[in-house]
């Protein structure tokens, strides 16, 4: 069969226009460019209770994100949750008192670990452990205590208004 | 009575019977392949008319089908005034499904019903059986290329239908609807997992392109040699490729993403 020359340098375009499509899927959509596992840190933080935190979920400072959840564990001696958190080697001047707590993105929005710089001298290692950590707020347990709160205050209420006539 | 069961028992066997003979036939395609290497001038060709071809259709739906996704979510998402998450949202249904899926269904209709078409008649004119005389091989000269130029074809044209239908749902939703620039790619990169996302889009319509030129040679090489069997086999493989890439397409994103 005879392949000219065009057909080949066609050919040899749409192999080339297809990796190039897969390069932009991998460059400019997917994570690969914006973080890669290799020039981060480790840190440790203990929670008594992480809500919808997941690996991977954001860490940040001030809103801006330095890093991610790495892994998550349950200590069943202390029972409290460990989260494992890595960032960037590009951050590491994290005062070594800060703080760390679990927020929501919005209403509905993803869950992550914000860090609230303290104003020690000295910064975090790799491997250090976050001493003041804050827990998720659970919805439910929020609701439950503002429902709490408002029974309580409508009974008063009512005693009152028995008592005053 | 008794002849619906002897009819029920008959096609079921025939069901059988054809299963195995695309199983075998599948063996055969490999052992074809390696005689490629002395050939590539046949692969190129096949590459051309399978994969060139296919381009514009390709094209031309990413595009269409990623503005159409931006107008739609943005129309959803901007309820929650989350319409900065169009950017993930477009990505990932692109990436994780219809970009290999609705590559594979235009690709069976563009390329695979020709290769059908072109064997089947092939056989038909008896060209297959005269090759067979001149001894020369007609599952390597024939199905061999076809088949694999399918197989590359497919998730390189997949490749570009989803970057291309995130490219259309840019152009809507940043340029026509006032999504914010850097939100719309940030949020991408950020939701978007290379290994996750990409990599098992890839591996999708990998498979989608081994099943679809499977089924695209093997009907055409079983074709009832006559006008009306080829016409029947070029049928079979647009509506059996549909069946089975939907059918393997949920049973690999059980397996991809079932677990989270």
């Amino acid at each position: 069969m005879q392949t000219n020359r065009a057909v080949e340098i066609l050919v040899g375009m749409f192999v080339a226009a297809g990796i190039a499509a897969f390069f932009m899927l991998a460059m400019k959509v997917s994570n690969i460019s914006t973080f890669t596992e290799k020039d981060t840190y480790k840190l440790k933080a203990r929670f008594d209770n992480i809500g919808g935190l997941k690996t991977r979920s954001p860490v940040r400072i001030g809103g801006v994100r330095i890093g991610r959840v790495a892994s998550i564990e349950y200590d069943d001696k202390q029972l409290e949750a460990v989260v494992t958190i890595s960032i960037i080697n590009g951050h590491n001047r994290i005062p070594d008192d800060s703080t760390a707590s679990i927020f929501t993105a919005g209403v509905l929005g993803e869950q992550y670990v914000s860090l609230e710089p303290g104003s020690s001298d000295e910064f975090f290692k790799d491997g250090g452990v976050i001493g003041e950590t804050q827990s998720a707020l659970v919805l439910e347990r929020m609701i439950g205590k503002f429902m709490m709160g408002v029974g309580s205050s409508n009974n008063n209420k009512t005693n009152n208004s028995k008592k005053t006539p | 009575m008794m002849n619906w069961f002897q009819g029920l028992g008959r096609s079921s066997l025939l069901l059988f019977e054809r299963t195995g003979r695309a199983a075998l036939f599948q063996i055969r395609i490999f052992m074809g392949l390696p005689s490629l290497i002395r050939h590539p001038g046949l692969l190129v060709h096949e590459l051309y008319s399978i994969g060139v071809l296919s381009l514009a259709i390709i094209v031309i739906s990413g595009l269409t089908v990623g503005m159409v996704l931006g107008l739609q979510m943005y129309n959803t998402l901007i309820d929650f005034g989350s319409e900065d998450s169009l950017g993930p949202v477009v990505a990932l249904s692109l990436v994780r499904e219809l970009g290999p899926v609705l590559t594979a269904l235009l690709f069976s209709g563009r390329a695979g019903s020709a290769v059908t078409a072109e064997i089947g008649l092939m056989k038909a004119t008896d060209q297959l059986s005269v090759m067979e005389m001149m001894a020369v091989d007609p599952i390597k000269r024939v199905v061999a290329p076809r088949y694999l130029a399918g197989i590359i074809s497919l998730p390189l044209l997949a490749a570009m239908f989803s970057a291309v239908g995130i490219l259309g749902s840019y152009m809507v939703g940043v340029g026509l609807l006032g999504v914010d620039d850097g939100a719309f790619w940030s949020q991408m990169q950020d939701k978007v997992s290379f290994e996750g996302d990409i990599v098992n889009g890839v591996v999708k319509s990998c498979a989608f392109g081994m099943v679809a030129s499977w089924i695209a040679v093997f009907e055409g090489y079983d074709a009832v040699p006559t006008t009306e069997g080829v016409s029947r086999a070029t049928t079979r493989t647009v509506v059996h490729t549909a069946f089975a890439v939907l059918g393997l397409d949920f049973i690999l994103t059980a397996i991809m993403f079932g677990d989270n």
